[in-house]
């Protein structure tokens, strides 16, 4: 198996600065999911995102995905301030989500998911059909430059394994311009050799010019990929470390409070 | 890394198909109807005269339209149990629209749209009112046949109609104009359903609602847009039962129902949602018809059949386990 090492190919300044997340909070009821918290993460880097469970990087990932709108502070996109109502408003704005589950409907072929709720049409008269050929002959395109793993477009994704599935997603979130890719634990179901394939993926992106944020438990993960660590606790950032600077035990640390920031 | 191997290609070759019992799971609707023809044309030889196969495809016509109705309310993981009766509350609709003197093309339209509505009804309960499905037309199971029995007074209306006599005579060949409206409706729900963005958000819905909401899909107007076609095509369906029985009845047509869902069944559509095709329930609907007919034709009393029809469904629902 390839190791993947990971290196900041260019000394990041602040002009590649892609998101920013200043003070946001977000409560629900009594529960105070995230607190005053402020990240940034920048282009051509894969930003990872650490905590217990709870600690509320789901929550923060969500306010950056549109699903949920925060209480206060505000979200940067590309250096203007981003106020999303829906997920819908963060895709065309260039923010793709990975699901966890993956968000794939198993029915369907893989090029009808790729291009779910994004089918390219054709307008005869007052209808618009699906133009079927386009959307398989442009998934076919998307399958074979991005996945290390290439499933047939044309079958049905019940009949994928895991790996292929994450591919089909992930893919899925690169295609269509997209500038911001949020992954929600990529890796948590996949055993050891679909993990490295997907790893692969991950940095073909990041090489590809897309901006990561990457949700993980597994830190020899986050130590192997990440060009930068934001540490969470309790609803609040405790820390920021790049990576190149940090180690897995600090890491560890900072995550169960036994070292302050 | 070693490059992983490409997915196994959908496309078999015949003889892998033929011993996949999936392959019989997926098209149990026809092998039944092949077996259905071969045994009732061996035991009566008027089974496949041109007359009792006119008739047939006649009689099949209201089922064919009913169960693609529910074809696409299954589609979604929903149900449909108030097809028949909003069925018969578009005949009633018609009816009364008649009796005042409307004529027939607005008596026509009051059946569709009263039937419509009602649809529409359903859908904004199940999408809006977050109530399950089966509840939901349930409620308007009853609701439907009360209204009918109300606006009716509990009283058939005759209609002699010179235009839907023929539409219930006459044809182009052995096809009658039932059969005819049947096939087409059959046809536009089949593009719709494999080609338009509605189909497969439709089947997106259906197979898995929370990636349809996750890919930006509001699978409340799915839900609506398909209870609203269920009662579109119910309304159709009512036109084509008053041209069949001459009348407008407020009568209850629990077959109607039973038989629609059975049709959907047969035609390999999953009740859970998410696969279903057009052509599947048509011949579901064309086997539950050539069951009955055949098993008149041989003098089997009438008594047998909801008995046979049964078996049928519980039988193909048994080889339906093994789809792909």
């Amino acid at each position: 198996m390839t190791t993947v090492k990971s290196e900041p190919k260019t000394a990041a300044t602040a002009s590649d600065e892609l998101l920013r997340c200043e003070d946001v909070s977000l409560s629900f009821g009594n529960v105070r999911a995230l607190v005053d918290v402020s990240v940034s993460l920048r282009r051509g880097e894969i930003t990872a995102l650490v905590g217990d469970n709870g600690a509320g990087k789901s929550t923060l990932v969500r306010c950056v995905s549109g699903i949920h709108r925060p209480d206060s502070g505000r979200v940067l996109f590309d250096g203007t301030q981003v106020d999303f109502g829906s997920p819908e408003d963060a895709r065309e704005a260039g923010i793709e989500t990975v699901h966890q589950n993956l968000a794939l409907v198993e029915d369907l072929t893989v090029w009808q998911n790729l291009f779910l709720n994004r089918e390219i049409v054709r307008r005869i008269g007052p209808v618009s059909f699906l133009d079927r050929k386009a959307m398989q002959t442009r998934a076919q395109e998307m399958v074979s430059t991005l996945a290390v793993n290439v499933p047939a477009v044309t079958s049905r994704v019940r009949r994928l394994s895991g790996g292929q599935r994450q591919a089909v997603s992930i893919c899925r979130a690169a295609g269509f311009s997209s500038q911001l890719v949020i992954m929600d634990e990529p890796t948590a179901a996949l055993g050891v050799q679909e993990t490295a394939r997907v790893e692969e993926l991950i940095l073909k992106l990041r090489d590809d010019g897309h901006a990561v944020l990457l949700i993980s438990h597994n830190f020899a993960q986050v130590m192997r990929l990440s060009d930068q660590v934001w540490v969470m606790r309790s609803g609040r950032c405790v820390a920021g470390r790049r990576t190149a600077e940090t180690t897995g035990e600090e890491i560890v640390a900072l995550i169960t409070g036994a070292q302050s920031a | 890394m070693a490059n992983a191997t490409l997915a196994a290609p959908d496309r078999d070759t015949w003889p892998t198909r033929l011993r996949d019992i999936g392959f019989w799971a997926d098209w149990a609707a026809l092998v039944g109807l092949i077996v259905l023809v071969v045994v009732f044309q061996a035991a009566n030889p008027t089974f496949l005269s041109t007359g009792n196969i006119q008739s047939m495809l006649e009689a099949a016509a209201i089922l064919i339209i009913l169960g693609v109705g529910q074809t696409f309310v299954i589609a979604t993981a929903g149900i449909d149990l108030s097809i028949a009766s909003i069925m018969t509350l578009g005949a009633v609709g018609f009816g009364q629209a008649y009796s005042a003197g409307w004529g027939l093309a607005a008596s026509c339209a009051v059946a569709v749209a009263a039937s419509t509505l009602a649809g529409l009804l359903n859908g904004f309960v199940v999408a809006r009112g977050k109530i399950t499905d089966f509840i939901v037309t349930l409620g308007m199971l009853s609701a439907a046949s009360g209204l009918a029995l109300i606006v009716s007074n509990g009283k058939p209306v005759t209609v002699i109609e010179p235009a839907l006599l023929k539409l219930s005579t006459n044809g182009i060949g052995i096809l009658g104009w039932m059969f005819i409206i049947a096939a087409a409706v059959a046809i536009v729900a089949h593009v719709v359903l494999f080609h338009t963005r509605f189909g497969t958000h439709l089947l997106a819905t259906g197979g898995s609602p929370e990636s349809a909401t996750a890919m930006g899909i509001s699978t409340a107007r799915i839900k609506i847009g398909v209870y609203a076609v269920a009662g579109l095509l119910a309304g159709l369906a009512s036109i084509l039962l008053v041209a069949r029985v001459g009348a407008a009845e407020p009568a209850a047509n629990t077959s109607f129902l039973l038989n629609s869902v059975a049709a959907v069944v047969l035609g390999g559509v999953s009740l859970f949602g998410g696969r279903a095709t057009v052509i599947g329930p048509v011949i579901g609907a064309l086997l539950l018809t050539a069951l009955v007919n055949g098993l008149t034709l041989l003098g089997v009393s009438q008594f047998y059949q909801p008995l046979s029809v049964g078996i049928v469904v519980v039988l193909a629902a048994f080889l339906m386990r093994f789809q792909r």
